[in-house]
């Protein structure tokens, strides 16, 4: 018996075990009726069904702030792949003290935290006189994600051949259609990487959306819980939208990445 | 130049419009009374102010801490993930990162819920469990990033030269994961400092860390002092950005995914 595998072995799934379980948790007090987590009042999907047919206490608020949170997140991670793409490319090709400008600019946003971003925006959209709401917090979502996108694609612009996009030019392509149909295709896994960081991001996003929402009762899913958490009892039917959730994204993560892996094998 | 140059500009207007004007905004509202005028008042209160002192200590004592658990806690489980004869499977990888999806507050909710049921008081060590659950994971992965993007025959060589298995940690493979623990650091450090909701949560309102207090000025309307305190978080940063030197982060967090 290796020793050293075996403790190795132990140390990830204890590790995975703790930061699991609150999830754990979650899923299976998803399934009784009580109204406070923690309280088990025998197995019941009585929660599924009001979640489903909309049978519970302030259903429009949950589920305006689920259609909220997806709708920020695709928007604003739309244009954070675009703008993030052209700039990439752009930051690429420049050279000297304009680039280390940049680059620099670009690192501001993913070092400050959260309530640095929240709040600066805040300021700005009061010393602006813009009133707060749905394009404050996509604004705000965009400054935070496009830097990431500009991260991910940048490696792919080291990685491709800088010619192919002039010869484009050189066989009569118009700049967009060597952008769309050389670039593009070039750059694929950075922007989707991007896209999906940026996405996600978004999603689980509270502080910045907390401080750029306004007063126009915008809320998102992070917000809403806030809120619900504050007023001291948390709605029931989170728990089984979390659970939800949770299957979607593992899903969707393991199929993502057995796929990967088994296109390295394919490469291999 | 480069005609694809220009291509930066739409972002370079983009970023000094919602990124470098709203970090001078902090600093302008910082320096203004409420109706408008010049003074240091702000600043000024912050350093007489007991309750935010304390709270701001309070804050980065509970960050470096945060942090080191984070490092004692990380660093073997990325070396043992990125380590190909320990670990074989990149699915084990995405599971650490897999709770970064489920909502923060959700999760931290049911955290602090744990803890109830168990009969575990709420207080400044659940605050902490529950800070090194949320941050975990940004602490692991860019070192994994950099354990794993790491030339194997350094440390082979090291070996072959006769060094012994600590000494070959020690002198070879630590000190070139530093950039991963760096930008670990970074990703880790100052989120910890300036949380809310979180430190909340976790200990029934007893304990408010710095970003609290920000929000609770911001929220009541008191945006000079809000915007001060802002200020004194922004003047952290860059002091500890500036000790890194801020190249670590692209290393490490270029593949999130």
């Amino acid at each position: 018996m290796d020793w050293k595998k075996l403790f190795a072995k132990l140390y990830i799934w204890l590790l995975l075990i703790v930061l699991y379980a609150p999830i754990a948790f979650i899923v299976i007090f998803s399934f009784t009726e009580a109204k406070s987590l923690g309280n088990w009042t025998g197995f019941s999907t009585a929660l599924y069904q009001n979640l489903f047919n909309g049978s519970m206490q302030n259903a429009s608020g949950l589920l305006s702030a689920v259609k909220n949170t997806l709708l920020i997140a695709l928007v604003a991670s739309v244009v954070a792949t675009l703008l993030g793409t052209i700039a990439a490319i752009g930051i690429f090709h420049l050279h000297g003290t304009k680039k280390q400008t940049m680059t620099f600019l670009n690192n501001i946003p993913m070092i400050n935290p959260d309530i640095i971003t929240g709040v600066s925006l805040f300021l700005l959209f009061v010393f602006l006189g813009i009133s707060q709401g749905y394009t404050t917090v996509i604004l705000a979502h965009i400054t935070f994600c496009t830097p990431y996108v500009v991260l991910n694609v940048m490696p792919k612009l080291r990685q491709m051949n800088p010619n192919i996009y002039e010869a484009a030019l050189d066989l009569g392509a118009t700049p967009a259609q060597a952008f769309r149909k050389v670039l593009v295709p070039a750059l694929r896994p950075g922007m989707i990487s991007g896209f999906i960081l940026s996405f996600t991001m978004s999603l689980d996003d509270f502080v910045v959306t907390f401080f750029t929402r306004g007063t126009i009762g915008l809320d998102t899913l992070s917000t809403y819980i806030y809120t619900d958490a504050r007023k001291g009892g948390l709605t029931p039917e989170l728990k089984p939208l979390m659970s939800i959730i949770f299957l979607i994204i593992l899903v969707v993560l393991l199929v993502i990445n057995i796929r990967q892996s088994k296109q390295l094998e394919k490469k291999a | 130049m480069n005609k694809r140059s220009s291509w930066a500009l739409p972002y370079f207007i983009f970023m000094v419009l919602f990124v470098v004007l709203p970090l001078l905004l902090i600093v302008f509202y910082s320096l203004q009374d409420g109706s408008g005028h010049f003074t240091l008042a702000n600043i000024g209160k912050f350093f007489t102010d007991k309750d935010a002192l304390s709270t701001f200590a309070l804050s980065i004592e509970v960050a470096i801490e945060n942090t080191f658990i984070c490092i004692l806690l990380g660093y073997p489980a990325a070396y043992i993930l990125a380590d190909k004869r320990l670990n074989r499977s990149a699915v084990t990888v995405v599971l650490f990162i897999l709770p970064m999806w489920i909502n923060a507050l959700m999760r931290t909710l049911a955290t602090a819920e744990l803890f109830n049921m168990a009969g575990i008081a709420l207080g400044k060590g659940t605050l902490l469990f529950g800070m090194a659950y949320d941050y975990l994971p940004f602490m692991i992965y860019p070192i994994y990033n950099v354990l794993n993007k790491m030339d194997k025959s350094y440390s082979e060589a090291a070996q072959d030269l006769g060094a012994t298995p600590g000494q070959v940690f020690r002198k070879v493979t630590l000190p070139l994961s530093m950039p991963g623990i760096m930008s670990g650091v970074m990703m880790v450090f100052m989120p910890t400092v300036s949380t809310f909701a979180i430190s909340e949560f976790l200990t029934n309102n007893k304990i408010k860390l710095f970003g609290t207090i920000i929000q609770e000025n911001i929220n009541n309307s008191m945006w000079n002092y809000g915007a001060a305190l802002s200020l004194v978080m922004l003047l952290i940063i860059g002091i500890t950005t500036f000790l890194q030197g801020g190249e670590a982060q692209e290393e490490a967090t270029g593949g999130l995914i």
